[in-house]
């Protein structure tokens, strides 16, 4: 049943409202993605500039915000983490970047199911609302940490955020529901939908990953949507599952929430490193070395990442004979993960690299999540675990590999496709300004938390004079605190780049970067419909740079064939 | 004919319709959530044989009953897919509507049970306000499995109606397979939560 | 053709079984240089190493250094290559041409499958230290010379030290003596005597807490409806902090308790007095807020 014609569609006059607001069409929903994760990070990033203020400066008023009691500074906190993670995160690497390159990328003209594809969108959206809700009522924020455990999380009278509380778990489910709808589209659609002579191995390894990263989703939310309506079931007083007094036990949330949460953090670096997977062939002129490999360690990594999830529990209250087996699991996943990277480092041997802004940013993640990875191990190790557990060390951790995969990499992609989506070239220098202004203090501020870790300071504690073995490394503190207003002040370098390439930036030609994916050739600003000139074929993988024989050093996945000019070259 | 489709909603690279995929996608999704709530049950369920006197208190021939008619509404399900492999639209429409009938005396039942059994429950575990006895996580597990189970009837039956008027314009037939597949989950995940809650005791 | 690929060859292995050997030599050299570093790892106030009060403390810093020398060996040489890739492969002219190199003939491949594979060795070395000290820890609990109990709560540990009799409970066969009544309530104090194997007994009276002493080494969640059983033997007299772990609200910043580690003659002192009046002995929970009626009041006023 394959047809390579534009669908019938109705061609009315669309209405603002109607091309941009309820739009079914992926690249205006894509943006809708990115667009509401970026303002989704405004927030998450206020958030923690006010709570690194009152670390540095403890019981002084914030600039913008005031004086941070206690409740508010566990309210910060938690929905720091939480709004990064799942209203920032998840929908510009999943859903943004999945709307944007998945059928551009297939060379078809949009997803399978647009209206399924509108309404995760509208359900995400409502869940950013409810999220931002629960600031705003009786109680303030929910305070009880990303983790939620319960049974301060499901006790009104422990956490003393009555609706705080209950609308907390009500926009994560949302959120749930949303991702889980959106994943439906981008896996049925890699499956269904690829151009033709598009196999399985000729599909660019960010789309592969997308895919990867909903099944895994999709795979591993699901008990945490039960374990979710118990929890709320708890809340409203209905139940006791978590609550030892009416015969629940704790740690079966524990359970549910970390099966589901340690799937997730490879559901966010998938993208994530599948777009340095696009983007460092580009610029370094360079085949992808051993395409299988990367999606064998991709598969692999997903397999694993289902049975290492006590990792976060080893001092928790399980049986510490089960610990044992979890901290074999943990320490094998850093195998296929170390060879991910080493494959992306094999990639750039014999290249001709080219430092445009997208690629600083690919290997900066490559560089940076190293430190991120290598540390793992620390807490994954259950020894050093029973120390480093709740501290400033995991904080550093997981900033090291969340930082490239929410921050690093969602430059890269951006920086990479915006001549595509927008039909204008950002401009370099900024670009590098911005790239230097952000990594330099990022790697420090969090360099700094290792050694605050290894002192023993904890997490979660607004303010650190009461003890006398940790009020000594204030001046530590205030430096992070000063790296993070840096930071955040280098972020405006970004938008004022966008901005102005938008109104006045050089005009791009159709593929700038001389790539290969099908993207690059359907026009700028794809039209609805994507490819006006008819639906591209497919009779190539995605990463023939380079090919020796061949005048052009890039050769497009729909450009014809050719007979080989020399022996040596091939094809595939 | 088939309304507003994309190319890439007709294109099949993998011989299986969009749709049936797409409907497949939906069913494991939610047979992880269900599988979640089950397995989170026999792992506390195993740990605390007490429990096997609170299932005593569920009403078996309520819930035998609801398994019949659950099979039987499948059964109808199957019946009006064949129906519009043969063309025959009106029967198709009149089938998907003794389904979602089935579904109705379903949540009757249910209805029933819950009222009852409630009042049981609150008889021997609540006293002056508070709660006794330690066992009620059974009851907090079969309330909130069944009532999601009830939930996903009544979104079934909201959509297996929703495709019925399709049928009867003559459109989207396909959708009834579709349907079909998400009601066959539907019972099934009734056939696990019977021997789990009603029968094991 | 088959010359070069020859002497590519050769060279390769060459560079891997150099590199395999060095590995091996390194991991052992990291071993037995982890097992005798002196002071260990972690940081104290000053900047100094951090003091081992307890008598595992050392192994989990000796873990920790054993960590830093595998894995930091991989850190330092991906970072290496990394970086001088980087550097070695920039385009220096326009027409600067790259290579072409699939990565799927086994000479290629064995670039990553032989870091792939001494990588797991590490692995398997690390294992084998992690799983040694999680047992000696947690697994292990040698027998207990004194038992205390910890209770945590919002926002404030409680910690119930056995009296001269050495006994924390009542012990049932004898009804006529009340083993506990001579025993010391404290609230965010602890006190123990240097050189005693010690149980303590870890509940929680409301949300999970996290019994923390840093200078020990050790970390333990407290779950309310369990009691957890875990061990130290402190090794050096001097003040510590504890603290709690586990975010259990807005006190959860407040719960700080102090540790004394005193020689038996230092701990005999501290004890008489406690135990010499019965007033002084029974401090439940003298100064812990009432947390239900702040719980009340904050949901009232907000």
């Amino acid at each position: 049943m394959s047809d390579n014609t534009q669908g019938e569609h109705s061609h009315h006059e669309q209405s603002f409202w109607s091309k941009y607001v309820f739009s079914t069409d992926h690249f205006i929903i894509g943006l809708q993605y990115t667009f509401t994760g970026i303002l989704m990070a405004f927030i998450g990033g206020y958030m923690a500039y006010v709570f690194r203020m009152q670390l540095a400066f403890p019981g002084e008023a914030v600039p913008g915000f005031g004086v941070v009691g206690p409740g508010e500074y566990n309210n910060l906190v938690t929905n720091h983490g939480t709004i990064m993670i799942f209203w920032v995160a998840m929908p510009v690497l999943v859903a943004g970047f999945g709307n944007f390159c998945i059928p551009l990328m297939l060379g078809v003209d949009d997803m399978v199911f647009p209206r399924l594809n509108r309404l995760s969108y509208q359900i995400f959206a409502i869940s950013c609302v409810v999220i931002i809700a629960s600031q705003f009522v009786p109680g303030g924020g929910f305070g009880g940490a990303w983790t939620a455990y319960p049974p301060l999380s499901a006790d009104a009278t422990y956490n003393l955020t009555l609706w705080g509380q209950r609308l907390w778990v009500i926009g994560v489910a949302l959120e749930f529901v949303a991702f889980l709808m959106g994943g439906i589209n981008f896996v049925t659609t890699t499956m269904n939908a690829r151009a033709k002579g598009m196999k399985f191995y000729d599909i660019p390894i960010v789309v592969w990953f997308i895919v990867i990263a909903s099944i895994l989703f999709m795979v591993s939310v699901g008990p945490l949507i039960a374990g979710a309506v118990m929890l709320l079931l708890d809340q409203f007083q209905v139940t006791g599952f978590y609550n030892p007094a009416m015969g629940g036990d704790p740690l079966l949330w524990q359970h549910l929430f970390w099966f589901f949460g340690h799937p997730e953090v490879y559901v966010v670096l998938l993208p994530a490193i599948g777009v340095c997977a696009e983007i460092i062939p580009v610029f370094a002129r360079k085949k992808l070395f051993a395409y299988k490999i990367v999606l064998w360690t991709a598969v692999a990594t997903g397999a694993l990442s289902f049975i290492v999830w006590a990792h976060h529990q080893f001092i928790s209250g399980i049986d510490p004979r089960i610990a044992n087996i979890f901290t074999i699991t943990t320490l094998m996943i850093s195998i296929p993960i170390a060879e991910m990277i080493f494959v992306y480092i094999a990639t750039l041997y014999g290249g001709s690299i080219e430092f445009k802004t997208p690629m600083l940013w690919a290997l900066a993640f490559i560089a940076e999540f190293l430190i991120g990875g290598c540390t793992g191990i620390y807490l994954g190790s259950t020894g050093t675990d029973i120390y480093f557990h709740d501290t400033y060390f995991v904080v550093a951790h997981f900033h090291f590999t969340f930082v490239p995969i929410a921050i690093i990499a969602v430059f890269a992609g951006i920086t990479h496709w915006f001549p595509k989506a927008s039909g204008r070239m950002l401009d370099e220098t900024l670009g590098k300004i911005h790239f230097w202004g952000t990594i330099i203090p990022f790697t420090i501020m969090f360099l700094l938390m290792f050694p605050l870790g290894m002192a023993g300071q904890h997490r979660r504690i607004a303010g650190y004079e009461i003890f006398e073995e940790l009020a000594p490394y204030q001046d530590i503190r205030v430096i992070i605190t000063y790296c993070l207003i840096a930071m955040i002040a280098f972020q405006f370098v970004f938008f004022y780049n966008v901005i102005v390439s938008l109104l006045s930036g050089k005009k791009a030609e159709k593929n700038p970067w001389r790539a290969n994916t099908l993207e690059w050739q359907a026009p700028n600003v794809p039209p609805h419909g994507n490819f006006p000139d008819g639906f591209p074929e497919v009779n190539r993988g995605p990463y023939e740079y380079s090919v020796p024989g061949r005048k052009e050093d890039y050769w497009p996945q729909n450009a014809p064939k050719e007979k080989p000019t020399s022996p040596k070259s091939d094809k595939k | 004919m088939s309304s507003d489709f994309t190319l890439a909603h007709k294109r099949n690279a993998t011989g299986i319709p969009t749709g049936r995929l797409g409907m497949w996608w939906v069913v494991a999704s939610e047979v992880v959530i269900f599988g979640g709530l089950i397995v989170s049950y026999l792992l506390h369920r195993l740990g605390s044989p007490e429990w096997g006197g609170e299932a005593a208190f569920t009403i078996v021939p309520a819930g035998a009953l609801n398994t019949f008619v659950l099979l039987t509404s499948s059964y109808f399900v199957v019946v009006a897919h064949k129906a519009i492999g043969e063309n025959d639209r009106e029967k198709a429409f009149k089938f998907l509507w003794y389904t979602i009938a089935c579904a109705g005396i379903f949540l009757v039942v249910k209805s029933y049970e819950y009222t009852t059994e409630l009042t049981e429950m609150a008889h021997h575990h609540i006293k002056d306000g508070h709660m006794i006895g330690t066992y009620p996580v059974f009851w907090y597990f079969y309330f909130a499995a069944t009532g999601l189970h009830a939930f996903h009837v009544i979104a079934g039956a909201i959509a297996i109606g929703y495709v019925s008027f399709g049928v009867r314009r003559g459109e989207n037939l396909q959708r009834v397979e579709y349907a079909g597949i998400y009601w066959h989950f539907v019972d099934v995940v009734w056939i696990f939560l019977f021997p789990l809650f009603y029968i094991a005791k | 053709m088959s010359k070069d690929k020859d002497s590519s060859k050769t060279t390769s292995n060459i560079v891997f079984a150099v590199t395999a050997v060095s590995c091996v030599l390194f991991g052992i050299a990291a071993f037995f240089f982890v097992l005798n570093t002196p002071s260990g790892w972690m940081l104290g106030p000053d900047l100094k190493p951090m003091t081992q009060a307890s008598s595992y403390a050392y192994d989990i810093d000796s873990l920790f250094g054993l960590i830093t020398f595998l894995v930091g060996f991989w850190f330092i040489v991906s970072e290496v290559v990394l970086f001088y890739f980087i550097f070695r492969f920039r385009r220096k002219t326009p027409d600067q041409k790259a290579q072409y190199i699939s990565g799927e003939e086994p000479h290629h491949k064995q670039w990553i499958s032989i870091p792939h594979i001494l990588v797991i060795l590490c692995d398997v070395v690390l294992v084998v230290g992690t799983v040694y000290v999680w047992y000696k820890i947690k697994q292990d609990l040698p027998p207990a010379q004194a038992t205390i109990r910890v209770t945590g709560q919002q926002w404030a540990w409680t910690f119930e030290h056995p009296g001269p009799d050495n006994l924390l409970e009542d012990d049932p066969a004898t009804t006529d003596v009340d083993e506990s009544a001579d025993n010391i309530t404290l609230v965010d104090e602890l006190h123990l005597k240097v050189n005693t194997v010690y149980h303590f007994k870890l509940e929680s009276t409301d949300v999970l807490h996290s019994f923390s002493i840093p200078a020990f080494r050790i970390k333990q969640d407290s779950v309310p409806g369990r009691t957890i059983t875990g061990w130290f033997e402190p090794i050096k007299e001097g003040e510590y902090d504890i603290q709690c772990a586990e975010m259990c609200g807005i006190g959860h910043g407040l719960m700080m308790g102090r540790l004394y580690v005193h020689s038996e003659e230092d701990f005999n002192q501290w004890q008489k007095p406690m135990t010499s009046s019965s007033t002084a002995a029974k401090m439940k929970n003298p100064t812990a807020p009432n947390q239900v009626a702040l719980g009340r009041a904050a949901l009232g006023e907000k």
